[in-house]
């Protein structure tokens, strides 16, 4: 495996169509499906998530999501998070 | 076609995540490989529309989460939609896996409004006279004209060719159709040695060059195309010296509801002979997964005998395969003959050796038909 690409805060990122995400009551977490597949996500990979289904800038979520932590810095982490996503195949980048 | 299934490596914390609804094993086709029982004619009483729909409804309450319809031929159901449609509204992602036969732009359409999420086809050459021999029948250009048709009413489609010595040598042209038809994933199912395919092994079987060959060619084509398809290649057992982790463990996440309503921990389980595996028929799908003695003789690692019981590795491989350990050595608690440290593991080295003997007598491939292995088998 290479390492995963990088993204820039101004890139819009959308969870793949194929990717299905939703609440699930029996794991108390939101969980991906995907053709024969299942990712259980934590919390925080979650809000991420679900800030990008059909399409949004990064720049965006981070704001969002630093507003509702108290103005921490965590644009870095959400930033590697994506990556990881994107390299996992979760999301891609909307052209 | 069974497989350990790269993507259900997890932690399913006691629920059944996977519900495999095997529909029927009436299908037109006639692969030699096929994982249905030999004694076919022997299970003739399907469950009902309504019996399915109570399985489905009952183990979602139990947590599962993904829902494959298989077969045989699912497409053989009449019902099918209007099962798809149920499971879809009980909240399960579902799969379809499929030889397409019995499909058409009009029926898709129907299982798309029904909420069907993949389809799997299985496609067994980009070659069409070597796809129709192997199964059989002439499908290749209907299975073809499927694909695209699946995929022009936007499902995500998993292609799956059963890995034989007849196409192993087709990698390469194979991954280049599969670009063509623009499907999601590629997957190369070497195929297991039970039931259908143990009786054709010494013929279906490539050897240790082809499928290194065979890796190789999916490995520079990976770095060509980067991620616009995703390919799933493993060596297979017999070859790895290390065992499959089959069915991330026996009763540990995966539920097998075979045409007849019998319960399995995966779909060869119904060849171990003594286990007495219930009936949804009789008892509730929970009693059926946490209490019944079927699904608890093997779960977990107390079954175990050295040096299983002693390795470090079982709780990544969990032992290997019960049925292979059955089938070759008339014990399903035996360690499984794939892995190197089993003493039974000649079994398997002999296997290799006898399939690829240059004066083995070769005969023709025994076909899946109804009537051609007998019940005592």
């Amino acid at each position: 495996m290479t390492e995963a690409a990088r993204l820039d805060p101004n890139d819009i990122v959308e969870l793949h169509p194929m990717y299905l995400l939703r609440w699930e009551e029996a794991e108390q977490a939101h969980v991906l499906l995907y053709p024969e597949g299942i990712v259980k996500l934590n919390s925080s990979a979650a809000e991420i998530l679900k800030r990008v289904v059909g399409g949004r800038r990064i720049d965006d979520v981070v704001a969002e999501l630093t507003a509702l932590c108290d103005g921490q810095d965590i644009s870095a982490d959400i930033l590697a998070f994506l990556e990881i996503a994107n390299d996992k195949g979760w999301t891609r980048v909307k052209t | 076609m069974t497989k350990a299934g790269p993507a259900l490596r997890l932690d399913g914390q006691g629920r059944p995540l996977w519900l495999v609804c095997e529909l029927t094993y009436g299908c037109p086709l006639k692969c030699p490989w096929c994982s249905n029982p030999l004694d076919l004619d022997a299970y003739q009483n399907e469950l009902s529309t309504e019996e399915w729909k109570r399985v489905m409804r009952e183990s979602r309450t139990l947590g599962s989460l993904q829902l494959g319809f298989t077969g045989g031929e699912p497409l053989m159901r009449r019902d099918l939609e209007d099962l798809v449609a149920e499971a879809d509204r009980l909240g399960y992602y579902t799969n379809l896996i499929t030889s397409t036969v019995g499909m058409s732009a009009k029926r898709l359409s129907r299982l798309k409004a029904a909420g069907l999420k993949q389809i799997q086809v299985s496609l067994q050459s980009h070659d069409a006279a070597t796809t129709n021999a192997l199964v059989g029948a002439s499908v290749h250009d209907h299975k073809i004209a499927m694909i695209r048709e699946i995929k022009a009413q936007g499902f995500p489609v998993v292609l799956n060719i059963p890995v034989v010595r007849q196409n192993i040598a087709h990698t390469g042209a194979y991954l280049e159709m599969a670009l063509d038809l623009g499907v999601d994933y590629v997957e190369f199912a070497n195929v297991q040695y039970y039931n259908w395919a143990l009786v054709n092994r010494d013929e279906l079987m490539p050897s240790l060059e082809e499928l290194k060959a065979s890796e190789e060619a999916i490995n520079s084509f990976r770095q060509r195309i980067g991620k616009k398809m995703v390919i799933y290649f493993v060596i297979p057992d017999y070859f790895n010296g290390r065992p499959k982790a089959c069915m991330n463990g026996w009763g540990s996440i995966i539920m097998t509801i075979a045409p007849d309503g019998v319960a399995l921990p995966c779909q060869e389980a119904r060849l171990l002979k003594g286990l007495n595996f219930p009936s949804v028929r009789e008892h509730s799908v929970e009693w059926i997964w946490k209490e019944s003695p079927a699904f608890r003789t093997y779960r977990g690692d107390a079954w175990m005998k050295e040096p299983c019981r002693s390795c470090s590795e079982r709780e990544k491989d969990f032992g290997g395969c019960r049925c292979q350990a059955y089938l070759l050595t008339g014990d399903g608690a035996n360690p499984d003959p794939a892995c190197s440290k089993s003493p039974f593991h000649h079994l398997v080295e002999e296997a290799i050796v006898e399939a690829h003997r240059p004066q083995r007598n070769s005969r023709p491939l025994v076909m899946r038909e109804v009537g051609v292995a007998s019940s005592t088998q």
